[in-house]
């Protein structure tokens, strides 16, 4: 199951990823994340159906789509943080089974920012993206704060380094999260909601972050009703509502020329005012 | 329209600021704060003069015996006398140097930790909780590197009280950590010994349980299993105290979001690492509270080991008082005893609020 990822980039031009978008992967070794006829229950509730995906490596995906139709759940499912009960998830070679080990693995190549941050509270800024590095992957202490304070200063805060999250804003308590899922270097940015619990002047910096991440090649899920970052960004846009994969296709045509009623209607809603 | 201008920052109207201001907020607010304050002053007039005059004016210091006494005021000279008595209990004479110097390490390890910026506070204090129960352990009971064995029956007073207590202090957080995990993982069988047991231990007093370790449990052990009767004593405390401990560290894992736990398992951080880097230190200081509170009621549950017949602080000071040759020093006694357990919880407790300060990283979200 191991393979070189950096060897197949090489081989996948411009086109062929645009390509990949009608859904035809004949060459599933570009795919860094498969889910296949993957189901979730809650309880009786059905919240995951038969979800299929492939996402290429480098590929930016935006997922939208009305509140309580699945989306988190989906994307938390490929790092585990719920558990799926049918189907299965491969990212990056690996299946997602009940293996521990498997479990790691594939958290460690994944980063993930979410709606509230999370940032360790009682830690400071360096703190916060030094711990995973250093106990994780075993780091020296001074290696790890090397490459937190470059990250740190990539997302344009690394004078904030010493203080505690509860002395920064949202916007740059978001951008320190986004620092702390990088410092582990992960191969997958999954994005929860990032722009949500944001007042609205902050929303643009920590947008601003994600796109320059994506400008740099990252691959990239991230759940937004940011249709403007979904515009400039994306590759693909999906679109679920009830638990499934709807529609999914290049921006412009997802935007402009919806196929499917419920698509339009959403567009309608989130576009029309 | 009028144009901005920018207001100069002023200083507060006197009536806020000064003692008068606080007189007047503090003390005469209202007309029923006003009568409360006469009462209070009243109440001061009435009774403090004759307590002073009792305890110090009248009281008796110098002297070697009874007819020290003049009766009027405390008789002080009991205490002074017994003052051996009650801090050593039976400690041989000779030996007592060993107690001396685990109190001066006692001291040497929470002194520093009281004192703002001390160099390798943390350190010290780590070793007060791991290598000093070991040290003063071997100190005290003797049989090796040339010092004599000393049994713990003979062992009582102020040394046995801080002895059951630390101990039970030390082992109790750890076990009460273990529990208050255990209790709330996703092992159903982890979770049933858990709860069992902090149920069991929560449902009993602690008077049985120190019955049950020194009067039941010998029936039931094999001949010559027999063990000292301190450490069984020490044994059910730190069971019984774990018990509570686990619930107020619960409590505290409870109140943590479940987004720290979602970090830290998405930044690949395993069980352990992220409940030792993560959650515990912010569940513990959320509950250092209710921790300490749990210290001071063990501090003071300590005494209970009266009814095994091991002769804590108070019972030194009871069976003190009963003496015939000091008639009516019951008062002098029971404020002496008093006195020591307040000086410990108080301490305790100034420490526990010292430490919530240090901690605080003002993250209130």
């Amino acid at each position: 199951m191991t393979k070189d990822p950096d060897a197949i980039t090489d081989t996948v031009t411009e086109a062929e990823l645009r390509a990949g978008h009608n859904l035809d992967h004949e060459v599933a070794k570009e795919d860094v994340i498969q889910l296949i006829g993957m189901n979730k229950w809650y309880g009786d509730f059905h919240v995951l159906r038969d979800i299929n995906l492939n996402v290429h490596k480098g590929e930016r995906i935006v997922i939208c789509g009305p509140s309580g139709s699945g989306k988190s759940t989906m994307i938390r499912c490929i790092n585990r943080l719920e558990e799926h009960q049918q189907g299965q998830i491969i990212v990056d070679g690996v299946e997602l089974t009940n293996d521990l080990k498997n479990i790691d693995t594939i958290r460690r190549e994944v980063g993930m920012c979410f709606q509230h941050f999370n940032l360790f509270p009682h830690l400071t800024i360096l703190e916060n993206c030094v711990l995973a590095p250093m106990w994780v992957r075993k780091e020296p202490r001074k290696v790890a704060e090397e490459r937190a304070m470059h990250y740190l200063e990539r997302v344009k805060i690394p004078e904030q380094a010493n203080k505690y999250p509860g002395q920064l804003s949202g916007g740059q308590q978001q951008r320190v999260a986004i620092a702390r899922s990088l410092c582990m270097e992960p191969k997958i940015m999954l994005f929860d909601e990032p722009t949500s619990a944001l007042d609205p002047e902050m929303i643009k910096e920590v947008l601003d972050t994600m796109v320059q991440l994506a400008e740099e090649g990252m691959t990239m899920l991230c759940v937004t009703h940011e249709m403007g970052f979904a515009k400039t960004v994306a590759d693909r846009v999906i679109f679920m509502a009830d638990g499934q994969i709807i529609e999914q296709n290049e921006p412009h045509e997802f935007f402009n020329n919806p196929q499917e009623a419920r698509t339009q209607d959403f567009l309608s809603q989130i576009i029309g005012h | 329209m009028g144009k901005y201008v920018e207001k100069e920052a002023l200083p507060p109207p006197v009536s806020t600021t000064g003692p008068v201001a606080w007189v007047r907020q503090n003390l005469v607010s209202t007309p029923l704060n006003t009568v409360l304050t006469l009462f209070a002053l009243y109440l001061i007039w009435e009774l403090l003069p004759p307590i002073l005059n009792w305890a110090f004016f009248e009281a008796n210091f110098i002297g070697d015996d009874v007819s020290a006494c003049s009766g009027a005021g405390a008789c002080w000279v009991f205490i002074k006398t017994r003052l051996g008595f009650f801090t050593y209990g039976f400690y041989p004479d000779p030996e007592r140097w060993r107690v001396d110097i685990s109190f001066l390490l006692l001291a040497l390890v929470i002194v520093p930790q009281f004192i703002k910026g001390f160099p390798y506070k943390a350190w010290i204090g780590v070793a007060g909780l791991t290598i000093l129960p070991v040290i003063v352990g071997i100190l005290l009971v003797g049989g090796m590197f040339g010092l004599n064995h000393v049994e713990t029956h003979q062992w009582g007073g102020l040394m046995l009280t801080l002895v059951l207590s630390y101990v039970g202090i030390v082992a109790a957080l750890p076990f009460g950590v273990i529990l208050a995990l255990g209790r709330r993982s996703e092992m159903p069988t982890v979770r049933l010994v858990c709860v069992a047991f902090i149920e069991l231990w929560r449902g009993v007093p602690l008077i049985s349980v120190l019955f049950m370790a020194s009067v039941m449990l010998p029936l039931f052990l094999p001949e010559g299993w027999d063990f000292e009767k301190l450490l069984r004593a020490l044994i059910g405390i730190t069971m019984f105290q774990s018990a509570y401990m686990a619930e107020v560290i619960r409590g505290g894992l409870q109140a943590i979001p479940k987004g720290q736990f979602e970090a830290a398992a998405a930044l690949g951080l395993g069980y352990w690492r992220s409940m030792g880097l993560i959650i515990l230190p912010q569940a513990l200081k959320l509950v250092i509270p209710g921790i300490v509170n749990t210290f001071i009621a063990l501090f003071k549950d300590t005494t209970l080991v009266l009814i095994i017949g091991l002769l804590d602080i108070l019972a030194t000071v009871q069976s003190s008082i009963v003496d015939p040759k000091w008639g009516g020093v019951a008062t002098e006694g029971y404020i002496f005893a008093a006195f020591c357990f307040w000086v410990f919880c108080f301490g305790m407790s100034r420490y526990s609020q010292a430490l919530e300060r240090k901690l605080h990283t003002g993250h209130k979200r």
